[in-house]
């Protein structure tokens, strides 16, 4: 492994220091969201004001970033989150965390703001603070084209913010590219708190890889694979877009706000309309899936700008929630969110929600200075998102997420805002799968499906492959006996991905053609020098994931916050093919299974982790402030 | 007699660079796309990424500025080869390339270009959209001309069919 390095950057002094990242914390954690959450534990004051200078920013490259390990492009974001006051953690695709290994480093500690404007310019191994009072107001595909101009060098790859976070939008992406984005948690409110419109970096460095043939064979066998899987065969031309059509068929998606679960004539909006725009494919960093699409806005603001996406969470977020049945307002959406920088999932989430109460007539017009909130309406979506952006009007209110919105907005419109720990549900429906509940309400940073989804074919699988497969006895999807066993192992399963930096549509399809421990572990081995077995794979997870509950914890969470918002224990879901209809969470039931997730964790019934788990995962020293 | 050539079709590629990286791990076993003999170009405002490599030429401007005769045409692969005893690394021949395609290793610090990896393109193997192929020399057209044809075809059938309606 090269001494990849370390750099602290405090924007109040100008002062970066550099160093390096001792191969015991390697082991410990590898590298990714894994040192992550050891640097935001070790250097994030508890209590701290997340927009506040004592917060900590941290920008990590994965163990195995910009290397042939398969799709190896992620970056990960963290801090403490001006959206949930808890942990903040968002990762993205694209090329920039390649190109800060490239460029000598795997990790940036930002402290500090900035008294004006500045950005970041990294390369190799050099780091400049610069002004970027120009850039103060561009929106994310000015700013990185006015940063290359200025530096003379069309492959800088640049991080930034838009207008959103510039305004402290608590829901401000990072993006990178043109859709790449470190959307959840509120990664770019930090950033304009920091007045960092972004970080530009370029590097021609070389990442040794200690088994060169080894590490070939098996891009090999993972690239063919990918070509001859029949899943892949599909999602590499559809895109995630993909998962609208099964979803909707069966009753699992977020229509007005949260009142239906399919979209009445949904099939305007599956994935077969992508064929009307999309001009072909687009990957991220060294990846043979290319799941996101490029095309054209065809109409409205922006109209005529190339662009990329949308996902299926902004389709859903920004269409289906909405009640928006053309594929052409995902397509409008997607830009607009992408433009201001802008959480998709978050800002579609509290749209619905704002449109649910303008139908029930707990806001109005004169809330809503006119506008008319009606459903299907994707001229109020795309004013919506600009007040958001913008903070106009009641864009300023929902601009503050869920928790301070709904105290804006009183008492009545608690019921309808679907969140966890104050970060919005995505554009599914949960309650006909208890398993997936369960892995909204224990998400570290909110209600989040990228935190422990379990595989979309694994539940087609036979349960004897299945068991096989995950080392133990598995449920069906719509039971809950076994739910917390199997939402803990695609946790640990998903910090490895996190930690590692490759991307999670590797494990997202549990198939047995896909990645497992073993193979994270050969990976870590063959190209990073680091030989572990498969067993402390699973403890590095478990560490990594202990430590973003000691982070929660130490900032106040409970179990209590473990939990789902009320309508999925009393309304039962309208629509839907079989047991997908008629759902509802059962209390009960849904605290067995919490149980049973906080003791395969190793934590008490609080969901405090035990001295045992604390000795055995080396956690009892905490913080022990070694990098 | 050169048998195979390598082609790109533009069109094909996602611009996931994956070609770059495998390419400076097979010449130089660590991992820097800046060390690569293919680059991906971009324009990310209009969502285009072309490849770019030594397009082998037949009478190469390389070769022929060359002031110490370190470029040749290797006729056997159709390849244009570099004689790393004789270069002294002037450069020139990254200067007069029209694609690009002579590059400089920034940390051997030393001219470098596609030698078609002796007749087996790692490039070529990892490319899951097939943008860069290597083909028989006589096929290089041979998938666009069917692509047209195609379409040609298509279009026939629909005259067919409107007439004898």
């Amino acid at each position: 492994m090269r001494d990849q390095k370390i750099a602290y950057i405090d924007l109040s002094t100008g002062e970066v220091r550099t160093g390096l990242i001792p191969e015991k914390m390697r082991r410990m954690y590898l590298g990714g969201r894994g040192i992550d959450v050891y640097l935001l534990y070790n250097h994030v004051p508890p209590g701290c004001d997340p927009l506040g200078e004592a917060n900590v920013l941290t920008v990590s490259a994965g163990l195995l970033g910009g290397t042939p390990a398969p799709s190896s492009g992620r970056c990960h974001l963290g801090a403490k989150s001006p959206l949930t006051g808890l942990i903040g953690s968002s990762n993205m695709g694209g090329f920039f965390a390649p190109e800060l290994r490239f460029a000598g480093f795997d990790h940036l500690v930002i402290t500090g703001a900035a008294e004006k404007p500045v950005y970041l310019w990294i390369r190799d191994g050099d780091i400049r603070i610069l002004d970027a009072s120009h850039l103060w107001g561009k929106d994310t595909s000015e700013t990185p084209a006015a940063i290359r101009t200025e530096l003379g060098d069309e492959d800088v790859k640049v991080a930034c913010i838009g207008v959103a976070g510039e305004k402290l939008v608590r829901f401000a992406n990072v993006l990178t590219g043109l859709k790449n984005s470190a959307g959840r948690t509120g990664m770019g409110c930090v950033m304009g708190s920091k007045k960092l419109k972004a970080i530009a970096v370029r590097g021609t460095q070389s990442l040794p890889v200690s088994k060169p043939q080894e590490a070939f064979d098996y891009l090999k066998r993972f690239t063919d694979m990918i070509q001859d899987h029949p899943i892949f065969k599909v999602f590499s031309k559809r895109g995630t877009l993909m998962f609208q059509d099964d979803s909707d068929m069966i009753g699992r998606v977020r229509n007005r706000n949260f009142q239906f679960n399919q979209v009445p004539d949904g099939r305007s909006l599956y994935s077969e309309n992508t064929e009307r725009f999309s001009l072909g494919m687009a990957a991220c960093f060294g990846c043979p899936i290319h799941c996101r699409h490029r095309y054209v806005v065809p109409e409205g603001p922006g109209r005529g700008t190339y662009v990329e996406g949308p996902e299926w969470s902004t389709l859903g977020a920004l269409a289906a929630e909405v009640d928006c049945r053309r594929m052409e307002a995902a397509l409008v959406g997607n830009y607009l969110v992408n433009k201001y920088g802008l959480d998709s999932l978050e800002a579609g989430s509290m749209i619905s929600w704002a449109m649910e109460l303008y139908e029930k007539g707990i806001i109005d017009d004169k809330t809503t200075d006119g506008l008319k909130l009606e459903w299907g309406s994707e001229a109020a979506v795309y004013e919506m998102i600009r007040r958001i952006a913008e903070r106009e009007g009641l864009g300023d209110i929902l601009a503050e997420g869920p928790l301070r919105a709904i105290e804006k907005l009183g008492e009545e419109s608690r019921y309808y805002n679907i969140h966890v720990k104050g970060m919005s549900s995505l554009h599914t429906d949960e309650r006909p799968t208890p398993p997936m509940a369960l892995g909204i309400a224990t998400s570290t940073r909110g209600a989040d499906h990228l935190r422990s989804r379990p595989g979309v074919d694994a539940n087609l699988l036979p349960p004897d492959v299945r068991d096989k497969l995950f080392g133990f006895a598995t449920p069906n999807i719509d039971t809950y006996e076994g739910g917390g066993k199997l939402i803990w192992w695609h946790e640990l399963m998903y910090v490895i991905s996190d930690a590692l930096g490759t991307c999670k549509f590797h494990p997202l399809f549990m198939s047995p053609s896909t990645l497992t421990f073993e193979d994270y572990a050969n990976l870590a081995g063959w190209i990073a020098g680091l030989e572990l077995s498969s067993e402390e794979m699973v403890d590095i997870a478990e560490r990594i994931y202990t430590l973003e509950r000691m982070f929660n914890n130490r900032e106040g969470a409970t179990r209590a916050d473990d939990t789902l918002p009320e309508r999925f224990f009393v309304e039962p879901t309208p629509l839907g093919l079989g047991s997908f209809q008629g759902a509802t969470i059962d209390r009960q039931k849904f605290e067995d299974m919490l149980d049973e997730y906080y003791q395969a964790h190793g934590w008490d019934k609080e969901g405090v982790p035990t001295v045992e788990t604390l000795a055995r995962l080396g956690l009892d020293k905490e913080p022990s402030r070694i990098i | 007699m050169m048998r195979k050539m390598l082609i790109v079709d533009h069109s094909r590629c996602t611009g996931c660079g994956l070609c770059e990286l495998v390419c400076s791990v097979n010449k130089g076993g660590a991992a820097n796309p800046a060390a690569a003999r293919i680059t991906v170009v971009k324009w990310e405002p209009i969502c285009v990424d072309t490849p770019m490599v030594c397009q082998q030429c037949d009478t190469a401007p390389c070769a022929t500025v060359c002031p110490v005769q370190a470029l040749s045409r290797d006729e056997e692969l159709g390849r244009v080869t570099i004689n790393y005893e004789r270069c002294i690394g002037c450069r020139f021949c990254i200067a007069v390339c029209p694609f690009g395609a002579m590059g400089f290793d920034p940390v051997t610090r030393k001219v470098i270009k596609c030698d078609l990896c002796d007749g087996d393109p790692v490039c070529v193997k990892f490319c899951e959209p097939r943008a860069i192929q290597y083909v028989d020399a006589s096929a290089a057209n041979a998938a666009k001309s069917r692509q047209a044809a195609e379409k040609l075809a298509d279009l026939m059938k629909r005259v067919a069919v409107a007439t004898s309606a």
